[in-house]
């Protein structure tokens, strides 16, 4: 087992709206990282999957607020940090974070090295400006972006260049963690694997340590990390290897997940994709009992009234369901 | 059922282009979006237009739509040339086609409730003088044909639904428009994969029960192969392999094709990285 670089216990968050409204997004999820490993985060839109990359980064500014649980990156607990402390000495050098819409950050009156002269004076850095150009152009080339690029203003460079100049920003430090909510869901598919491959040269080479990453596409997921987390109204709900999670999924919820897949392979016409009916529920007042219960076909009174926990499946395989893994293969195999 | 090559040559010609081309500004700058394509859409079916971002899918949808000039060559609508010069017969060719787009968020007045997006509609359709019963019919026949219910919907503002409900009812306004032809430019690329499915499968629906042609446009190749009868591979203005989905997609021959398909991600495949 490998060196844990990101673990987080029972972690706690929530909004406050302007009507002093509280919207429970993140509600006790527990997760774990090691070093050279990725984890993948799956959900509809409004699962709290976006509000969970904001909350791990220990970085909280209203109306997102801190409750309970704990972050530790890499043996230094953040989650009791001020705003100030983490920005100074968590964000950028132990935890990176690319947001959904990032290539459309970049201030389009700078040139890209001037974004990269700021993150590094941000922290401290005792870098000339020649040191620093130097260094920049290094990185872009190892990561296969011309160093062009850094003399370039943002609306030079198309769509998919830009995700790619910002991720790479992003990582000047050689964060521990990176965090990259739906980095490539804006792009078209050929600029997706573009930014995808990046990713993967980033963990090979040992810049980022560890990786999470965010999106609804589970094909992608699939090729992209070592481990699947579905996550539904703010909690986690199966968590598993890749492979289990795509092939031999346990909660229904995931199971129906699974059904929305479309992939270019022969044999996909024939089979009707199956969507989860309803939406999520709101996390203004979440469920007292199952979550999914509402949508769920195999629910019954019992699930609507207590709540459920999280159980072992042995092999780092958690599912949050009543049913046992017997019961759940029976029934899916049934259909 | 994806409609087979010999049953398509007896379906009635709905829209067809030769040489349709466009060009964009003039001595340097001159660029050709469109170059000199030619199509055939029969009735009741779906056609995939596939390619990246930049090679003209959206400038021939657009052209197709009458939104914008075209710079040569020919398009024919029910087997006679399309003529739009006037703005009541542009009107016209309207009442045959329609659009949704890609971002179902910007495509509602946010000033106006729900109901009255839908009442446009059948008042669009000639339906003015009806009774308000019928017209609540009518809208709940269109909300219930996209999985919505109008009873939750009244009263509501656009603001107040999710991408996907969203878009749904921008296909709920089209089983009210009833057209000939819907234009859909990547009307899931912006809602996550869930109710992805779901929109999917109401453009089957409409297909298969109003027997409506859709010109589905998409850069997911994946997408083009569940849904469609016919793909259209376009690469620089230019088509570059036509044929059934399972001709293009499971055969595909033309290099372009196989990149596209390269570059989806898969489940049973093995994705190669290092082709780009």
């Amino acid at each position: 087992m490998g060196k844990i670089m990101l673990d987080v216990k029972d972690l706690k968050t929530k909004y406050v709206t302007r009507f002093h409204e509280s919207v429970y997004a993140v509600d006790g999820v527990s997760l774990q990282i090691e070093e050279g490993k990725s984890l993948g985060i799956a959900g509809e839109s409004g699962c709290g999957k976006s509000t969970l990359a904001l909350s791990l980064m220990g970085y909280y500014f209203a109306p997102l607020h801190y409750m309970s649980g704990s972050i530790t990156v890499d043996g230094m607990n953040i989650s009791d940090m001020t705003p100030d402390q983490v920005r100074k000495n968590v964000l950028g050098n132990e935890i990176a974070y690319i947001p959904q819409a990032a290539m459309n950050a970049l201030n389009p009156t700078q040139k890209i090295i001037r974004f990269i002269e700021d993150v590094l004076h941000a922290h401290d850095t005792k870098l000339n400006k020649k040191e620093i150009y130097d260094l920049a152009r290094e990185r872009f080339e190892i990561l296969g972006l011309p160093a062009s690029v850094l003399d370039r203003h943002a609306v030079e460079l198309s769509g998919g260049m830009k995700q790619r100049t910002v991720i790479a920003i992003s990582t000047i430090l050689s964060p521990k963690v990176l965090i990259a909510d739906e980095p490539s869901s804006a792009l078209d598919v050929t600029s997706q694997k573009m930014v995808i491959k990046m990713m993967r040269e980033l963990m090979e080479k040992g810049f980022i340590r560890s990786m999470i990453f965010i999106t609804h596409e589970l094909p992608l997921l699939y090729n992209v990390t070592d481990d699947i987390m579905v996550m539904y109204a703010g909690q986690i709900v199966e968590k598993g290897s890749a492979k289990e999670m795509v092939f031999d999924s346990l909660h229904p919820y995931t199971n129906g997940l699974m059904g929305s897949i479309i992939v270019p392979e022969s044999g996909t016409r024939d089979v009707k994709l199956t969507a989860i009916p309803g939406t999520p529920p709101n996390l203004k007042r979440p469920p007292a009992g199952c979550r999914f219960a509402e949508r769920c076909r195999y629910a019954t009174a019992e699930c609507k009234g207590m709540a459920i926990e999280m159980k072992d499946a042995g092999a780092g395989r958690t599912y949050r369901c009543r049913m046992s893994e017997a019961e759940l293969r029976e029934v899916y195999a049934r259909e | 059922m994806p409609v087979s090559k010999i049953d398509r040559e007896k379906r009635a010609k709905c829209l067809a282009g030769t040489g349709v081309t466009k060009v964009f500004g003039v001595g340097n700058a001159r660029n050709v979006a469109v170059d000199h394509v030619d199509f055939d859409f029969r009735e009741g079916e779906i056609i995939s237009i596939v390619g990246e971002s930049g090679s003209g899918k959206t400038t021939l949808s657009k052209m197709i739509l009458g939104l914008i000039s075209v710079t040569e060559g020919e398009i024919e609508y029910q087997g006679k040339p399309r003529d739009i010069k006037s703005h009541a017969k542009k009107k016209e060719y309207w009442k045959g086609i329609q659009a949704i787009f890609q971002d179902p968020f910007s495509s509602y007045n946010m000033f106006n409730k729900i109901d009255s997006v839908l009442l446009d509609c059948i008042n669009m359709r000639g339906g003015r003088s009806l009774p308000k019963a019928e017209k609540e019919a009518m809208m709940t026949e269109a909300c219930s044909f996209v999985n919505l219910k109008y009873a939750e919907l009244t009263n509501k503002y656009p603001f107040e639904l999710s991408g996907g409900q969203m878009q749904r009812l921008m296909i709920a306004r089209i089983f009210l428009l009833k057209p000939k032809i819907l234009l859909a430019d990547e009307p899931t690329s912006m809602i996550d994969a869930c109710s992805r499915a779901t929109i999917l499968d109401m453009l089957l629906k409409l297909r298969d029960e109003i027997n409506m042609t859709i010109i589905f446009i998409t850069h997911d190749i994946g997408l083009a192969y569940y849904v469609s009868d016919m793909v259209y591979i376009m690469e620089q203005g230019k088509f570059v392999e036509v044929g059934t989905a399972d001709e293009v997609i499971l055969n595909p021959k033309a290099d372009y094709t196989k990149r596209l398909i390269s570059d989806v991600p898969k489940i049973h495949e093995e994705w190669d990285l290092s082709t780009v």
